[in-house]
């Protein structure tokens, strides 16, 4: 593409720009977590400072670890839930002909845009009418209603390409549909559900809107809500170190399993959407 | 024959159990709150109150409050300019963000898409923004933001784009700003895989041949490669703009309070939680619903979007 010298130095530029760009804000957040007391107040564009304090203190008082534990309670078991359903309606979807299914197909996927404040006043009502609210279960309920459209529609299109011979060769077999499914499909569907359910569940561990409405309890809450709502006495008072470590705590696990899976999650946010 | 349409009959019977579950919470997830929501806007709910609500028609949508002696006003949703502002905020804040993220994510893509030594590491870095959660990077930016002690006024004001610090986010005037600025650093990524994966789909061969024909590469762009990605970025725009028009946890938490960034979403949850106008709030909510429905259908409709699947 670029053989001109001054094209190439204009790639490069653009190329620093966005590396730059992408990885500053967070590069700051960390920097700023290991300054204490007053060091937080000096604009230091280098690493100054390596103090623990922050980290140990939003871990020990409050109800942070507990927040922790929480977000990853709710967040697996939503998963769980939804791949197990999503596994056999995408067998349904994909390898089935039936009358209705593309009709079936648009609503999950109209679901899957919802706006969720349009649901917001009736889940609230009902979730306070089952019982449920400020429990964990009062979040994996609501959040079947992103995770579950989500991952049904990307396992579908997954499955949809599996080859029919492979059926085939298990109807003749006597197989029965859910054990083609779990004996036949299942094996050649890890790659699909590891990179599924991690986009699903980065999806709960990140929601806000929910989390922040049928939980009023401190101990019951997840993460983000913990942090949005980490505050000082006044304005002036807001403890920013304490924030940029509880930000940090949550986010470096989700970029470690980003980049790992890197190549997958390119191709599980690509079936979700250009394919779909 | 007999026995293949046996086959085929308990095949889709057993299909149909495989559905079920699946139809079953999204019903009861999605379906009933939401007509429990479009009903709820159409009565006198109370935070506390929600079960003995009664049915008050339009009320909150439209409602004329007669003081007598032909004097009166229009009151109600349609009549509140604080809505109509909620709505403008978040139509302008959707057309800009979507606007720049799909220019600098086309930007990006078409360097991911050169070859250069480390683009492993920019397409790793580039995934870092849309990891982080959303709450997250409010903060961050909050805390960069921050008119006093952050490194973004120190940054301009040592570049000498501005004269004086700035309060980005407390600001009415630049609150808007702010938030998209934040909203751009943290979507353009996603914006930019979806178009790469565009991208990559066109043939090099194409290339090759537009270069033996001396075709200018701006004049290629244009002519080639933008026509071929064009329902890629049709859909990425979609997703995106989508996701805008429901913006909520950004807009929360980094200009709380803030009138002129006030979107549907915000202006919505502030009634039914803050205020306790349970039954306006609901109404806001359908009303925000039917909006988006309708920006939805427009737009697919107009861009011949096929969502169908089935390529």
């Amino acid at each position: 593409m670029a053989r001109n010298p001054l094209h190439l130095l204009g790639l490069w530029v653009l190329i620093i720009a966005i590396a730059v760009f992408a990885l500053f804000p967070f590069y700051y957040a960390v920097i700023t977590s290991f300054k204490s007391g007053s060091q937080i107040f000096r604009i230091d564009y280098l690493p100054v400072a390596f103090d623990w304090d922050n980290y140990i203190n939003v871990m020990t008082q409050g109800s942070f670890a507990r927040n922790l534990l929480n977000s990853v309670l709710v967040s697996a078991v939503t998963v769980a839930i939804s791949l197990l359903l999503a596994v056999t309606a995408a067998y349904a979807l994909a390898r089935v002909r039936f009358r209705g299914r593309a009709v079936l197909l648009f609503t999950i996927l109209s679901v899957s845009m919802f706006p969720q404040m349009a649901v917001l006043a009736g889940l609230f009502e009902m979730i306070r009418a089952m019982g449920l609210y400020n429990t964990p279960f009062a979040l994996i309920f609501s959040y079947m209603i992103f995770t579950l459209p989500f991952t049904v529609w990307v396992l579908t299109t997954f499955m949809r390409d599996l080859p029919v011979e492979l059926e085939e060769a298990a109807i003749v077999d006597g197989a029965k549909p859910w054990q083609i499914i779990f004996k036949v499909f299942m094996p050649l569907m890890w790659p699909a559900l590891v990179t599924t359910g991690l986009l699903a569940f980065i999806a709960a561990w990140n929601e806000f809107l929910f989390a922040l409405t049928f939980v009023s309890n401190d101990s019951q809450r997840t993460v983000p809500v913990a942090i949005a709502l980490l505050s000082g006495a006044s304005e002036q008072e807001i403890p920013w170190g304490p924030i940029m470590a509880a930000s940090v705590i949550v986010t470096v696990p989700l970029i470690v399993l980003v980049l790992i899976f890197q190549r997958k999650i390119v191709a599980g946010l690509t079936a979700g959407a250009v394919k779909g | 024959m007999a026995g293949k349409t046996q086959l085929t009959r308990e095949k889709t019977a057993a299909a149909w159990l495989f559905l079920l579950p699946m139809m079953l919470i999204l019903a009861v997830v999605a379906g009933w709150p939401l007509l429990r929501t479009i009903y709820l806007g159409f009565t006198d709910a109370r935070l506390s109150s929600i079960a003995s609500a009664q049915w008050i028609g339009f009320e909150n949508y439209l409602f004329y409050l007669d003081y007598g002696e032909g004097d009166g006003e229009w009151i109600g949703l349609l009549a509140d300019p604080t809505w109509w502002r909620a709505v403008w905020n978040t139509v302008i804040f959707t057309v800009i963000s979507v606007t720049l993220e799909t220019a600098l994510g086309l930007v990006v893509a078409l360097v991911l898409n050169a070859e250069f030594a480390g683009r492993g590491f920019v397409r790793a870095a580039i995934l870092v923004p849309w990891a982080i959660p959303t709450i997250v990077s409010a903060k961050m930016w909050a805390w960069m933001m921050n008119d006093q002690f952050g490194i973004l006024n120190d940054i301009l004001v040592r570049i000498g784009f501005i004269g004086e610090p700035i309060a980005w986010t407390a600001s009415p005037d630049t609150a808007m700003i702010a938030v998209i600025m934040v909203d751009v650093w943290k979507t353009t990524p996603f914006m930019a895989l979806l178009i790469l994966a565009g991208l990559q789909m066109v043939p090099g061969d194409i290339y090759e041949a537009a270069k033996l024909d001396g075709v200018h590469p701006v004049k290629t762009f244009f002519k080639v490669t933008l026509p071929l990605i064009r329902p890629a970025v049709m859909v990425a725009v979609i997703f995106r703009a989508l996701d805008s028009l429901r913006i909520f946890d950004l807009i929360y938490v980094l200009t709380p309070g803030t009138e002129t960034t006030k979107t549907m979403s915000v202006y919505a949850q502030e009634h039914l939680f803050a205020f306790d106008n349970f039954a306006y709030g609901s109404a806001a909510s359908t009303l925000l619903f039917l909006i988006i429905a309708i920006i939805t259908i427009a737009y697919i409709r107009i861009g011949r979007l096929n969502l169908g699947g089935d390529k």
